[in-house]
């Protein structure tokens, strides 16, 4: 099993990334560089967090025309696990692999602190070693987390359970108070149809060693790990 | 012709004048004069400083490097080092200040990697103006925008710091960006121009006519007409300075480089001259070459703009196609635009003639030195009449926490984003920022310090008590200090009353980094923070690293468990001059700082350091602003905050003394029941008072004086006041 982490110019949580995969869970892990056209036979790959190209655009919006990001597409077509976290999953949007698009937080300021998620649905190749119910407690640093899209498509994300991550309050209550950046159905993390493309605001790897606060974030790599090793959502 | 419009204009006295004539023997071309006049500024000489800077101790086991480079240098230990500044953005903070912070944080940054060292911390001392004005929050919404904006985007976790608020910082407010980076003890790059022959390379963004007089304009003071010095203050671009920390660190990897200087205050002036100079070389650059951002500009604005994200390189003519390849990769220029030289002149051509020829020491080691006059001011003999104390001490404490030095900054650092790189242990808010340094047990502590208040009303004391205070912070984590840097923001120096606090300041900080024997290495001096006549208050800025061995035994501020109990350790005395209390409740900047004896405050630190290393404590912090009051307060805020305290004391004095001085050398920490007997025995081993003084319980802030109750609130009251007086300041409207 291999990890990829990609590296755009101006990501800054690839290093993060990169020590959870190799040094707290000693997978075998690269850097994946964005000029590139080839993903090196990984089996996961992350979009890393960060400011791709300052985001003086749109958040993502230029680093998805990266080269690395026709193979990525592809691989995704293929059903190849890819994970956007923070500005990885603005990059997603921006290709098209998860639908909607980012906005301001509503507070209009950058936002960096620890907030609780409620796992929403355990059957995906990112959290079925999670309870569904289960509140995680994880950082965010963000300020385009504000999650919008139009209201058909939020009526299939609903149907189709693809609303992985909400962001709610520490009882595990969905409220207007604790959606920290004013996102639709309190967002915080969406999959694709077909399950294989995760993007989520909130960084799960600043949350998987005891020694930060919190190894709640550990859920998503446990999970996508077993997924990759054994094909079984159980 | 230079006459003397020219002269004002450029900041030079006619004195100045004639000796750039004889150390250079002829008269200065416009260029040339642009560049002394950049050169031989306050800021980048210390010409008003120097002489008094030699005072402060720079030796140490732990130095690498001294003072002198671009940061300081210390071992770590781990085949480790770390490399870490403080500088100020006082004046382009004023005139505007989203760019003025976010630029601070951008310099500081080259500063650290230009070493070798990849940047892991960033911290801020920051000084505004009361946020009851709406020029103040103004100017506060956006500094702390700026640095978020530059600090977040360029991957740096901002992961402490401090703010005060006070009238003096009105017209004038304080960054000051404190930054620490990590590199390999036998990988450190220093700016030299060695090797006639050598290649000079120009890195980074493009040149542009932003921030001329940069540095001019942070050497004079501020009128009316401050505003129109706006185009002076450079605009920042945080994607392109990670670009260029990302390729500079993968050269200095490979070691394709002789030296390297980043391009600050003075720009490509100051890089070439300095780097010269400090290998005893001439250096020879083509202007024609740099690369331009604008059309038309002249020699003297291309030597004088302080365009950001540049650096200057030097390197051997066979690595330079290497060099070149790999900024290519991270799309940046990488042009060779000189050569090193024999001798000792800089030679600027540009349009195929030579514009500047001047002997480099003449530029950067001979700028006239200044012994300024000083002379105790008035102020500083006044008396101070003790007010009454007040009947309702509840209400005082509530006051107290709203006040916003006081309340709390979540406000601010939740804009910072203070966990990127995985290696924040204690969050903003718990006190000193902890950092782990992953790949080994240890941790490294920092902290930024100084009371402003004590500097203007006894600066020798305030000096003191600012190394101390800052010492005790890295002690009640149960780290050791191993270096400093300072940050000196002052009024302007030709005021002999501003020179005595300088002074003073000075002699303050040496005796004390003397005590604790720990080395400065390096920092900054700001002179001219007055605008229309008023100067800031002193204030010196302490910026101290420590280091602690296993990085979990740490222990924070807050209160871990009910049925703990709480100790205080050190002396009360009854001090009221120079504290928050009678300047927020009573109005009043009057009487003397608290006294500190160095000898005191060593044994108090060392103690808990070892008791702290013996797993013996739940929790310490150190009383500052505010006294024990505030202080048990925010051992609870800091925590879960399910429990509050029950604390009797009966020490004979003045309540309001008791609860709001700020006695030094105390410090507060709970342990758990059965570490009593133990730590007691341990304190009177060391010599040091230690006594309990309650329990962690209840819900309520609860104390005791003399058998009568003197604060008794619920914690969500007093939560919420210390909670919300930031943001509703903020949110006011007009």
């Amino acid at each position: 099993m291999k990890c990829g982490v990609v590296i755009f110019p101006g990501s800054n949580c690839d290093f993060d990334t990169h020590h959870v995969l190799k040094n707290v869970y000693g997978r075998d892990t690269v850097f994946l560089w964005h000029k590139d056209h080839s993903l090196h036979n990984c089996d996961l790959v992350i979009l890393p967090g960060g400011f791709s190209y300052g985001d003086y655009l749109r958040s993502g919006a230029i680093a998805r025309f990266s080269p690395l990001m026709q193979e990525l597409q592809e691989f995704a077509d293929r059903g190849g696990m890819v994970l956007g976290i923070c500005n990885g999953f603005q990059v997603l949007l921006e290709l098209g692999l998860l639908p909607g698009a980012m906005l301001r937080n509503k507070n209009l300021k950058f936002l960096c602190r620890h907030v609780h998620l409620s796992l929403e649905n355990t059957a995906t190749p990112f959290t079925n070693r999670g309870e569904k119910g289960r509140i995680l407690h994880i950082p965010i640093a963000h300020f385009d987390g504000n999650y919008y899209t139009d209201p058909a498509t939020l009526i299939q994300l609903k149907q189709n359970n693809r609303i992985v991550f909400r962001y709610c309050d520490t009882d595990g209550k969905i409220t207007d108070e604790s959606n920290v950046n004013g996102s639709m159905e309190n967002i915080a993390g969406l999959i694709n149809k077909d399950g294989n493309v995760l993007g989520m605001m909130p960084h799960p790897e600043r949350a998987s060693e005891a020694i930060l606060g919190s190894e709640d974030g550990r859920v998503v790599f446990d999970s996508v790990f077993h997924y990759l090793k054994t094909g079984s959502l159980q | 012709m230079i006459d003397k419009k020219i002269l004002s204009e450029h900041n030079l006295t006619e004195e100045e004048y004639r000796r750039i004539i004889e150390l250079i023997g002829k008269e200065p071309n416009i260029t040339e004069l642009g560049i002394f006049s950049l050169m031989w500024s306050e800021h980048c000489s210390y010409k008003s400083s120097k002489a008094h800077l030699k005072k402060l101790p720079v030796k140490g086991e732990h130095v690498i490097q001294g003072p002198g480079e671009n940061a300081g240098i210390i071992d770590i230990g781990d085949g480790l080092a770390a490399v870490f500044k403080i500088e100020s953005h006082n004046h382009p903070s004023f005139i505007e200040p989203y760019q003025g912070a976010a630029t601070g944080v951008g310099g500081i940054l080259r500063d650290i990697f230009t070493m070798g060292a990849r940047p892991i911390a960033l911290l801020d001392s920051l000084r505004f103006g009361p946020l009851e004005n709406a020029h103040n929050r103004s100017i506060t919404d956006g500094v702390v925008s700026g640095i978020a904006g530059y600090g977040n985007a360029i991957g740096v976790p901002t992961v402490g710091g401090e703010t005060y608020f006070h009238p003096s910082y009105s017209l004038n407010p304080l960054v000051n960006v404190f930054c620490l980076g990590i590199a390999d003890k036998n990988k450190i790059f220093y700016a030299k121009a060695e090797g006639p022959g050598n290649a000079v390379l120009y890195v980074g963004s493009k040149t542009g006519r932003d921030g001329i007089h940069g540095a001019t304009m942070a050497s004079a003071e501020f009128d009316e007409d401050s505003e129109k010095k706006r185009p002076n203050v450079q605009v920042g671009d945080p994607f392109k300075e990670k670009l260029l920390l990302e390729a500079c660190l993968e050269i200095m990897d490979q070691n394709l480089i002789v030296g390297i200087q980043d391009m600050g205050a003075a720009g490509l002036t100051c890089s070439t001259s300095e780097m010269a100079s400090n290998s005893g070389s001439g250096i020879e650059i083509d202007l024609d070459r740099v690369p331009q951002r604008e059309e038309g500009m002249t020699a003297y604005e291309i030597m004088l703009s302080e365009s950001q994200e540049r650096m200057l390189l030097v390197a051997s003519n066979d690595k330079v196609k290497d060099v070149q390849d790999v900024f290519a990769k991270w799309d940046l220029d990488a042009v060779v635009i000189g050569r090193v030289t024999d001798g000792d002149q800089l030679k600027v051509r540009f349009h195929g003639e030579t514009v500047v020829d001047i002997p480099v020491d003449s530029i950067v080691n001979l700028c006239p030195l200044y012994l300024r006059p000083s002379r105790k001011p008035d102020y500083a003999t006044a008396r101070l009449d003790l007010p009454e104390q007040p009947e309702d001490l509840n209400a005082v404490l509530l006051q107290m926490l709203d006040q916003p030095t006081i309340a709390d900054k979540e406000w601010i650092y939740r804009q910072y984003d203070h966990m990127v790189q995985t290696n924040t242990v204690f969050l903003p808010g718990a006190g000193t920022a902890l950092l782990r340094l992953k790949g080994t047990e240890s941790g490294l502590a920092m902290t930024l310090d100084g009371n402003s208040l004590y500097c203007y009303l006894d600066p020798r004391t305030g000096g003191k008590i600012a190394v101390a205070e800052a010492c005790r912070n890295l002690a009640c984590v149960g780290a050791r200090p191993l270096g400093v840097t300072n940050c000196l923001n002052f009024g302007n120096p030709e005021k002999p009353g501003i020179m005595w606090q300088f002074m003073e300041v000075i002699e303050g900080i040496s005796e004390a980094c003397l005590a604790f024997g720990i080395p400065v290495t390096g920092g900054n001096v700001s002179f001219y923070n007055d605008t229309e006549g008023v100067s800031i208050h002193p204030t010196p800025v302490l910026g101290i690293v420590g280091r602690i061995e296993k990085i979990d035994r740490a222990v924070s501020t807050c209160f871990k468990s009910e049925g703990d109990l709480i100790f205080l350790l050190g002396e009360n005395r009854e001090e009221l001059g120079g504290s928050e209390y009678l300047r927020t409740v009573h109005g009043t900047e009057r009487g003397l700082p608290p006294i500190i004896d160095l000898d005191d405050e060593k044994r108090v630190q060392e103690f808990i350091i070892s008791v702290i290393d013996e797993g013996l404590v739940s929790s310490a912090a150190d009383p500052s602003e505010g006294g024990l009051a505030v202080c048990l307060a925010e051992c609870v805020f800091a925590s879960s905050r399910e429990f509050g305290f029950a604390v009797e004391l009966d020490d004979e004095m003045r309540t309001d003394a008791l609860l709001f001085g700020e006695t030094q050398s105390r410090i507060l920490l709970s342990a758990a029941p059965d570490k009593k007997i133990t730590l007691l025995s341990a304190a009177k081993n060391a010599g040091v008072p230690l006594r309990e003084i309650g329990r962690v319980e209840g819900t309520r802030l609860d104390i005791r004086h003399r058998d009568r109750s003197v604060i008794d609130i619920p914690i969500l009251e007093a939560l919420r006041v210390w909670k919300n007086s930031i943001p509703e300041r903020m949110s006011t409207k007009t």
